[in-house]
């Protein structure tokens, strides 16, 4: 017996797809709050002010906090004893279309080449919808959707396998090439090892991670990344990243993929849990 | 320091701005992203006149979100965009059009040099987007709307616009190049750790 109804998932789908746009998360907002009390440059203290307030606004208003949307990812965990009769993907598609026109959101999707917009925020290859199969019966949704702002500056590079010291300065490089363009106070997110496309991918999950404790290598790569100063919006500051997140893959012994992703302070992202 | 200003912007009112201090704007912004920087350019030009005046304007990066409402447009986000998409398209619109402003965020390299004298460039918090559309009261005009949403030049009228960071004055001093500069020393002594391992 399917155990969720077609409808049922896609009002849920919508309710998340807004409540993504409009609610940050608990975590980041307890985040930007301590870094706006230790702040001591009086110019980013203002621009962390005017970033907990506009949070505020967007929760009571039910807004989406910043006009780029983002495009959509979502990750859906399904365990082996659920019974789904519809196409999950079709019902996450067209969630994505009536959050779009409701709520709304802006058409961020176009062509790669001819730039023509969809309008409806779906494409080929968009919303990135990706599955987890799991033992027992769980059935759960996860939604990101993504700015272009932080997503533009970020890089990936094929080191050699002797140049694990690189590795630092390469994250360090990427925040200081993207300045105050990426929104900060960010989140970086690096993938470490797999190939070209699985480091890509590391670093995306990494990024999107919740903000608890960093380990130790975490953590000096979050200090190293501090003491550039690039501060709230570029315009200096104590702080220029809230955490600096490493997810790691085994990797062929010729190769050492590292992949660098960064997220604006609007580290959006709900989830729930259908069972 | 906090100051008030209302649009039309004059030289006199943007010579009293330094790098650091904190603006509040009223009066009228025009959004302009990459595609109006393209047609701006192109009707420069090409001597065409443009539907709208740019003396004492205040561009704004923008692509904003707004809802049809059933004879008007409410806007529900107006966060600015980054900056450096529009830096090779600026020197050509600050020269030819009398514009007084910039809002946007992450600021302009290398552009302080050509607004000497006569425009700054404002910093919004990026992101801020509701906070944003707080500040617009209403939508004046819509020029060049087969452009899209996010592409069109929207002229808002805003009420204590901000807070604006002045990120660039008119005397040259760029915020963000004085950052960039003490970043690439912490940068320069990770490297020279990294390299002497």
């Amino acid at each position: 017996m399917p155990i969720i109804s077609r409808d049922f998932f896609v009002k849920n789908i919508i309710e998340l797809i807004i409540q993504s746009e409009t609610i940050l998360p608990e975590d980041t907002v307890i985040a930007l709050e301590n870094t706006w009390q230790k702040e001591s440059n009086t110019v980013a203290k203002s621009q962390l002010s005017a970033i907990l307030k506009n949070i505020e606004i967007a929760r009571e208003k039910k807004h989406p906090l910043c006009q780029d949307t983002g495009i959509f990812i979502f990750n859906v965990t399904i365990g082996k004893n659920i019974v789904i009769d519809f196409d999950i993907n079709d019902a996450i598609c067209e969630s994505l279309r009536y959050a779009t026109e409701t709520l709304p959101l802006r058409p961020n999707v176009v062509h790669p080449l001819t730039r023509e917009n969809s309008l409806d925020n779906t494409g080929d290859g968009l919303p990135d919808i990706t599955f987890n199969l799991t033992e027992g019966s769980d059935f759960e949704v996860f939604v990101y959707p993504k700015g272009a702002g932080s997503e533009n500056m970020s890089r990936l590079a094929m080191f050699k396998p002797s140049q694990n010291e690189e590795i630092k300065r390469f994250v360090v490089e990427t925040v200081f090439a993207a300045g105050g363009m990426p929104c900060p106070p960010i989140i970086v997110g690096v993938g470490i090892g797999g190939s070209f496309d699985i480091a890509a991918r590391l670093s995306k999950k990494a990024a999107l991670r919740p903000l608890d404790e960093m380990n130790d290598f975490e953590q000096e790569l979050c200090d190293a990344v501090n003491t550039l100063g690039i501060g709230a919006m570029g315009l200096g500051g104590d702080t220029t990243a809230l955490a600096v997140h490493v997810n790691t893959a085994h990797c062929h012994t010729a190769s050492l993929p590292v992949a660098v992703n960064i997220q604006c302070w609007a580290n959006r992202r709900a989830h729930k849990k259908f069972v | 320091m906090e100051h008030r200003l209302t649009t039309p912007l004059t030289k006199e009112a943007i010579l009293k701005l330094k790098a650091g201090d904190i603006l509040y704007l009223t009066g009228s912004v025009f959004t302009a992203r990459d595609e109006a920087h393209r047609h701006i350019l192109d009707a420069l030009s090409h001597h065409r006149k443009l539907p709208f005046g740019l003396t004492g304007a205040v561009i704004y990066h923008c692509g904003p979100l707004l809802r049809k409402t059933e004879n008007s447009w409410q806007v529900v986000s107006a966060g600015p965009t980054t900056s450096e998409r529009m830096t090779q398209m600026t020197p050509a619109l600050v020269e030819n059009t009398g514009i007084r402003a910039i809002i946007g965020k992450g600021g302009m390299k290398g552009i302080a040099p050509l607004l000497k004298g006569r425009c700054v460039y404002l910093a919004y918090t990026g992101g801020c987007a509701v906070l944003a559309a707080e500040g617009i009261s209403r939508v004046a005009n819509i020029h060049w709307q087969n452009l899209g949403m996010a592409e069109a030049v929207w002229e808002f009228e805003v009420k204590d616009f901000g807070p604006l960071i002045v990120g660039i004055d008119s005397y040259g001093v760029d915020l963000y190049e004085k950052v960039l500069e003490k970043a690439s020393e912490a940068l320069k002594a990770i490297v020279m750790a990294s390299d002497s391992k």
